[in-house]
């Protein structure tokens, strides 16, 4: 396959899965602010910070207000991280390479990305919100899913899998930041019970709190859920089912790859860090350390996979 | 365990709203004829208002029936289908920069006879054989010229002709293995050749995606008719290119080259790779070697390239040999064709023949190299280098359509009769000064075909673009893209002005 199609692949796929992350990050944090008795308010501002996307919100001058970074997260133009730039980005990706995806995929891309754009505006109302985030949830999930039946177990399927689970991991790690920034004062939160309630949030927004209830344990703690979002093999949205699953595919690319043996420091690094040791603050430190290792594993993959940037120009 | 399966199944009902046949909110009328008029100008499914032909009288009985919500209604289904499937062709505005639009549909098809169109099918594969032994002679001994033929200043003034090509022998000595020739048929009745497209024709892509909406919209058009399927056509393409390999492999990689997903015809150049399963590659996947071989990047190492359909035009193909700020071609490509280790399709060079001035030669052509008589006539043409006829033009600027040599898209003409003074005196000007770049010919009373306009169908002018592939053998597409003007009046067909599109139905009469 060619190194060109093989990175637009992965970035297809990428977007696509940043699309959903962002909307269940939007959900998660609704939630959240929904479960706040009044009088302390979490606010939105930690999410532009959580996103890595602080310059471009500030570089136009507005108020930090749920309205406006609502906006800015689901529909802007001008963020290349909002939920419709991502689409926006997934179709063009894909449109570059329609020829090597089964038909179907592009026009469930096309489709979705067109569903997107036109319901935006109700979306971003207070009512519309819940049932545009869920369609922009479902409407990933259906792509993932039709790739992952339709698709023959090429190199094409291998990188839209690691692009896709190299930014699942990377978001996993966003939502739980959500919950680690300094919100609210501990004792707060230990004597209003807000703990457990902003965990299941976290939990739900994750589509993993059936799972945790039948499979870790009844009482929502904020230990096992570290536990299990980190560490867990068996839950597809853990950090480390995600790494484990970019090996694999990266390894049938080529099972002599770097990037493998990147992927196993990482794996060994998630495995023994006692997460649930971690306060807020080296929580924080933490998952800044896991993003750098995403953006490091990533570079390993261009590196060895996808063509040489400018090329072209470095020649002229 | 079964029943409770199909009992949960309405939990999964659609989302997306029904599609409304009728829609309540609209007055409800049948489809109304009696005021359908063609003019003066032949119409390809009505004899007279209200009277169809006889090979679309059951098509237009079933337009009949139907009433003018559900017209609206199906126009409306075919045009979301083409959304959803992404059928789009881009263009630039200054607004908006790049924009991806989507590819203007109509839902009444046009239908051939049979008879007629095996006429033209033979008629076309002579065309394409006459102009493909014209491009070879140009490039070896110019026996034409020298027969004097075909006048050399014409040549000497081409801006096609590419001299990087003399004496190079391509596989099979094709040098046009795609070309695009647009018919038009005039009020009398007869087909014309209007044009020859040599270079990188486009279109083809629409006409097999217009065929797969027409059957998921109207599929009871199929229980009258069975016209011919056109599906074949990526298959033949790639038959046709995987004939020029060099190497005597099983299976010849084969490579379509975009400029990129920027190009007007973009969609079609991922739509053809993607049918025939050939890599769709653009200039910066591919490098050429020391041996002058051509290789494209993979995920596994370089790759071997046998044959590329190449959409970009000769000029930006490989700096090496043409222009040497294009970043859109491939460094050494024309090295490794000349060494006949790559097969280009088309030919570089090919569109030497595509030239206004040289179609006007195309009768003279056919007789000079095959010795017979053009089965598919010319539109008479007045060639403005030579001094009575650039007379005769200049003098009748006002019934005449003036064209450019070498524009396509319909850009740079003049349609004399609707022309204003002041436009027709710097036409004049133009052709005085550069007589060689222009043609002259007369406004053509195109034919015209029922189109949904509104709630009701109207004519609106049309023309055809069959498809002609020459490798081994010559094939022809079933039909080819119909393009219909959708501005009351218009003759642009172009997509790029306002042009859409319909099936083309090619049926058996008896």
């Amino acid at each position: 396959m060619l190194s060109r199609v093989a990175e637009n692949i992965y970035w297809l796929a990428r977007y696509v899965e940043r699309a959903e992350n962002t909307a269940r990050l939007v959900r998660v944090n609704t939630q959240l602010v929904l479960d706040t008795p009044s009088g302390i308010k979490p606010g939105w501002e930690p999410l532009v910070e959580i996103t890595g996307l602080h310059e471009v919100f500030h570089a136009v001058e507005r108020e930090p207000s749920e309205r406006n970074i609502v906006r800015f997260l689901i529909g802007d133009a001008n963020n290349p991280g909002s939920i419709l730039s991502s689409l926006a980005a997934a179709r063009e990706n894909c449109r570059t390479v329609r020829d090597v995806l089964p038909r179907s995929s592009w026009e469930a891309i096309n489709e979705f990305y067109l569903y997107a754009k036109e319901n935006v505006q109700t979306g971003l109302t207070k009512s519309g919100r819940y049932d545009y985030l869920d369609e922009i949830i479902g409407g990933s999930q259906r792509i993932a899913g039709l790739l992952g039946s339709v698709m023959f177990r090429d190199e094409a399927y291998h990188c839209s899998r690691i692009g896709r689970n190299l930014e699942r991991a990377d978001m996993t790690t966003r939502i739980i930041d959500v919950r680690s920034t300094d919100l609210f004062p501990d004792d707060v939160l230990e004597s209003r019970s807000l703990d457990t309630l902003q965990w299941i949030s976290v939990l739900r927004s994750m589509s993993g709190y059936q799972i945790y209830r039948r499979h870790v344990a009844i009482r929502v703690n904020r230990a096992d859920v570290l536990r299990f979002l980190f560490q867990d093999p068996r839950y597809p949205r853990s950090f480390l089912h995600c790494i484990e699953t970019v090996e694999e595919s990266v390894a049938e690319l080529d099972n002599k790859s770097p990037v493998v043996r990147r992927c196993r420091t990482l794996r060994r690094k998630i495995r023994q860090t006692e997460v649930a040791d971690l306060g807020q603050a080296s929580l924080h430190e933490f998952i800044d350390e896991l993003q750098i290792d995403i953006t490091a594993l990533h570079n390993a993959m261009a590196d060895a996979y996808f063509p040489p940037p400018l090329v072209l120009e470095a020649a002229n | 365990m079964r029943s409770s399966l199909h009992a949960g199944s309405a939990l999964h009902q659609s989302k997306k709203n029904p599609l409304t046949l009728v829609s309540s909110q609209e007055s409800v009328m049948p489809i109304e004829l009696k005021e359908y008029d063609p003019g003066a100008f032949f119409d390809e499914m009505m004899v007279s208002r209200n009277r169809a032909r006889p090979l679309a009288k059951e098509l237009i009985g079933l337009f009949r029936r139907m009433d003018s919500g559900e017209l609206a209604a199906r126009q409306d289904a075919a045009d979301l289908a083409i959304k959803e499937m992404g059928v789009t062709f881009t263009v630039y505005s200054e607004d908006e920069g790049m924009i991806d639009r989507s590819w203007p549909f109509d839902i009444v098809p046009r239908i051939i006879a049979r008879q007629e169109w095996d006429r033209i099918e033979a008629g076309l594969k002579q065309r394409v054989n006459a102009l493909n032994l014209f491009i070879d002679d140009l490039y070896h001994e110019q026996k034409i010229i020298k027969d004097g033929v075909f006048p050399a200043e014409v040549l000497a003034e081409s801006k096609n002709f590419r001299p990087q090509c003399v004496g190079i022998d391509p596989p099979l000595g094709v040098w046009a293995h795609i070309c695009g020739s647009d018919l038009v048929r005039d009020a009398d009745g007869t087909m014309y050749v209007l044009e020859d497209n040599l270079r990188v024709p486009s279109g083809v892509s629409y006409m097999l995606e217009n065929r797969l909406v027409t059957k998921r919209v109207f599929p009871e058009l199929f229980e009258s008719y069975a016209p011919l399927p056109v599906a074949d056509y990526p298959t033949q393409l790639y038959e046709t290119l995987a004939g020029l390999s060099p190497r005597n492999v099983r299976r010849p990689s084969v490579a379509v080259l975009t400029p990129g997903i920027y190009n007007s015809a973009y969609f079609e150049h991922a739509y053809l790779a993607m049918e025939m399963g050939a890599e769709l590659v653009e200039g910066r996947d591919l490098f050429v070697d020391d041996d002058d071989a051509v290789f494209m990047r993979t995920v596994s190492g370089p790759k071997r390239v046998d044959v590329i359909y190449r959409r970009i035009d000769d000029e930006f193909m490989d700096p090496e040999a043409f222009r040497d700020d294009s970043i859109l071609g491939v460094p050494g490509l024309m090295r490794a064709w000349k060494a006949g280790n790559v097969g280009l399709a088309n030919a570089p060079g090919a569109g030497v023949a595509d030239d206004k001035v040289v179609y006007a030669f195309v009768p003279d052509i056919i007789r000079y190299y095959l010795d017979e008589e053009p089965g598919i006539p010319n539109v008479p043409t007045y060639r403005c280098m030579y001094p009575d006829e650039r007379a005769y033009v200049l003098e009748h600027l006002d019934e005449l359509v003036i064209k450019p040599a070498n524009e396509s898209g319909g850009y740079g003409m003049l349609i004399g009769p609707r022309a204003t003074k002041a436009e027709r005196k710097t036409f004049a000007g133009l052709i005085k000064k550069h007589p060689r770049n222009y043609i002259a010919q007369p406004t053509l009373g195109i034919s015209t075909v029922p189109t949904v306009v509104g709630h009701t169908l109207e004519p609106r002018h049309v023309d055809l673009r069959p498809f002609i592939l020459s490798g081994r053998k010559t094939y022809v597409t079933t039909g080819g893209l119909t393009r219909v003007a959708l501005r009351k009046g218009s003759l642009v067909v172009n997509s790029s002005q306002g042009g859409g599109s319909k099936d083309t139905w090619i049926v058996e009469t008896n």
